[in-house]
């Protein structure tokens, strides 16, 4: 299956382009860390550009690395849903890293925090465009590697957080490397595309499947295994939150999704499926219901992006309904990075997230309070916002597969994600005392989240193209 | 009972010890030497496929165990120092 794709070195730039980055702002030292981290982010966004311009003319590219060929060589695979997600994590990538230069917080150790941005970056790139299951072993590590050290940069106070997240994550990537070696050991390669052509139901693959899977729902945070995931978001500065909540979070989703619909493709869906089903709904139900009840802003959003994960399990788990859920991942990513960002306009303004105290915000920070209503829009999958289209296809999905407590459970969680939003906004609408003191906020950072959220609104209308894109890459 | 399967069961057996240890104790020290025991579960089940054939050893597990080695240790010195109470002048 994979010596017909034609061969283009294209899928390794955006990798190694973050990469560059990561080294050179390092290099650089903490004088010019901003500067080469915003010429890095440029740099990416461009390549990411480029390669899906030549993935969307000539179809799907493969680059065997260092020319050795699979069985033990390993390849890159770009394909639709690559591409779909490569464009997430830049658009996402690039407001975000946009925030996070223009309000930094009195950072020690800028190149520090910068290369592991841009190493979280390429590690997600990286795990987006891999052809092999312990390539993705390697991509999954440097993602929670990098994504750790981004947490603990918020000061001495997140390092509990950060430290939980490290080893819940740790745990997952033994669990799934458990199962790659699994598969090794019956089918003699790690390669996806080889062992999608030879998988047969068998113990040995399901084991692996078991194994595979529990790892990456756990590093999706899935509930019951979601306990690491506030603690860690809301201890996070909140441009790294918005990337964790965004990318982080939504590429172990995407790479069951790949496995399942490939190396797994043999075994029946319907077990694992009933499983996803009920954990999602409960993600859906429960998560909402915590968010409503958080009295800090960060908390809640952290709960959100549990709630919104049960969704994308959802969509995994009806027929029918899989590019459904990663339209969802992409505008919750938009959406969630917006509202990280806002949170953090309003921390930074105020010195808290203490919802209770907003009232201020309606009259001294507009922009921030419209960027949270409308990312908050399509967060509950109100029109016109990307989340309503994959919310109604997912419905659609449901409604045709008979999936009746389903569709309830996701109309449930729109209704429960208004009660939080509402919660939010009604707040900032309160009278406040006049003497309330605010900090200036940087307009840049208002405006970076501000964009995101319109990129939120604006993938209402642009469906039809990356929905394509994944059909032609075998997502039903 | 060939060596090699014993060997793997020890493995998955010190994997779901160490799987528990993270899950379970409070200190922090203690979930990191989890980790690491369910590290080496884990790699200890890859050794033993490597001799799943009588041909002799298959080099490719080992790879991935000296990958695993290599991504344990960063990590643990890492948590390690997530760990540690902060001292004063201590960037993140």
């Amino acid at each position: 299956m994979n010596a017909v794709l034609p061969v283009s070195w294209a899928p390794v730039l955006p990798v190694l382009v973050p990469l560059v980055g990561a080294l050179l702002v390092f290099l650089v030292g903490r004088g010019q860390a901003r500067a080469v981290a915003l010429g890095s982010a440029a740099a990416t966004v461009v390549t990411v550009a480029m390669v899906l311009m030549d993935v969307a003319l000539r179809g799907v590219r493969r680059t065997p690395l260092g020319d050795w060929g699979t069985p033990l060589g390993i390849e890159l695979r770009l394909d639709g849903l690559g591409a779909v997600l490569l464009a997430t994590a830049a658009v996402v990538g690039g407001f975000s890293t946009i925030a996070a230069a223009a309000d930094p917080p009195r950072r020690a150790a800028p190149e520090g925090f910068w290369s592991a941005w841009f190493l979280l970056w390429s590690a997600l790139n990286a795990l987006f465009v891999t052809g092999d299951v312990f390539n993705l072993y390697v991509t999954l590590e440097l993602m929670t590697l990098a994504a750790v050290a981004l947490v603990a940069a918020n000061g001495p106070a997140a390092r509990p957080a950060a430290f939980n997240y490290l080893l819940w994550a740790l745990a997952g990537s033994l669990a799934y490397l458990l199962g790659v070696g699994l598969l090794y050991a019956q089918q003699g390669t790690v390669d996806i595309g080889l062992l999608a052509s030879r998988g047969r139901d068998e113990p040995v693959l399901r084991a692996a499947a078991v194994l595979m899977t529990l790892g990456l729902a756990l590093k999706a945070a899935l509930v019951p295994m979601h306990r690491w995931l506030p603690a860690a978001h809301a201890a996070a500065p909140p441009a790294v939150s918005g990337m964790l909540s965004a990318l982080v979070v939504m590429a172990p989703f995407a790479a069951l999704l790949r496995l399942w619909t490939s190396v797994f493709a043999a075994l029946p869906r319907a077990q694992v499926g009933v499983l996803f089903a009920v954990c999602g709904a409960v993600a859906v139900l429960w998560g909402s219901y915590r968010a409503i009840q958080q009295a800090r802003l960060k908390l809640l959003i952290a709960y959100s992006t549990v709630a919104q994960v049960g969704y994308l399990f959802v969509g995994f788990a009806i027929p029918g309904a899989e590019r459904a859920a990663v339209y969802l991942a992409v505008s919750h990513a938009a959406a969630k990075a917006a509202l990280f960002l806002a949170a953090g306009t309003v921390a930074r303004a105020l010195g808290h997230d203490r919802i209770a105290e907003f009232g201020v915000i309606s009259e001294r920070f507009p922009i921030t309070l419209f960027t949270m209503g409308v990312a908050g829009v399509s967060l509950m999958g109100l029109p016109p916002s990307g989340g309503f289209i994959g919310k109604w296809l997912l419905l659609e999905a449901a409604l045709s597969a008979g999936a009746w407590w389903l569709v309830a459970t996701i109309l449930a969680g729109g209704l429960l994600a208004g009660g939080y939003v509402y919660r939010v906004l009604a707040a900032c609408f309160q009278d406040a005392p006049d003497d309330v003191v605010t900090h200036p906020v940087s307009r840049t950072a208002e405006l970076a989240a501000l964009a995101l959220a319109l990129v939120a609104l604006a993938l209402s209308f642009t469906a039809p193209w990356p929905l394509q894109l994944l059909a032609e890459g075998g997502l039903s | 009972m060939t060596a090699a399967a014993l060997y793997a069961g020890l493995g998955v057996l010190l994997a779901l010890l160490g799987g528990l240890g993270v899950a379970l104790r409070r200190e922090a020290v203690a979930r990191v030497l989890a980790m690491n025991v369910m590290g080496s579960g884990v790699f200890l089940v890859l050794i033993a496929l490597a001799r799943r054939s009588t041909a002799g050893p298959d080099p490719v597990p080992q790879a991935m165990v000296l990958t695993g080695i290599v991504v344990a240790v960063s990590a643990t010195a890492v948590a390690l120092h997530l760990a540690a109470p902060p001292d004063d002048g201590d960037d993140a």
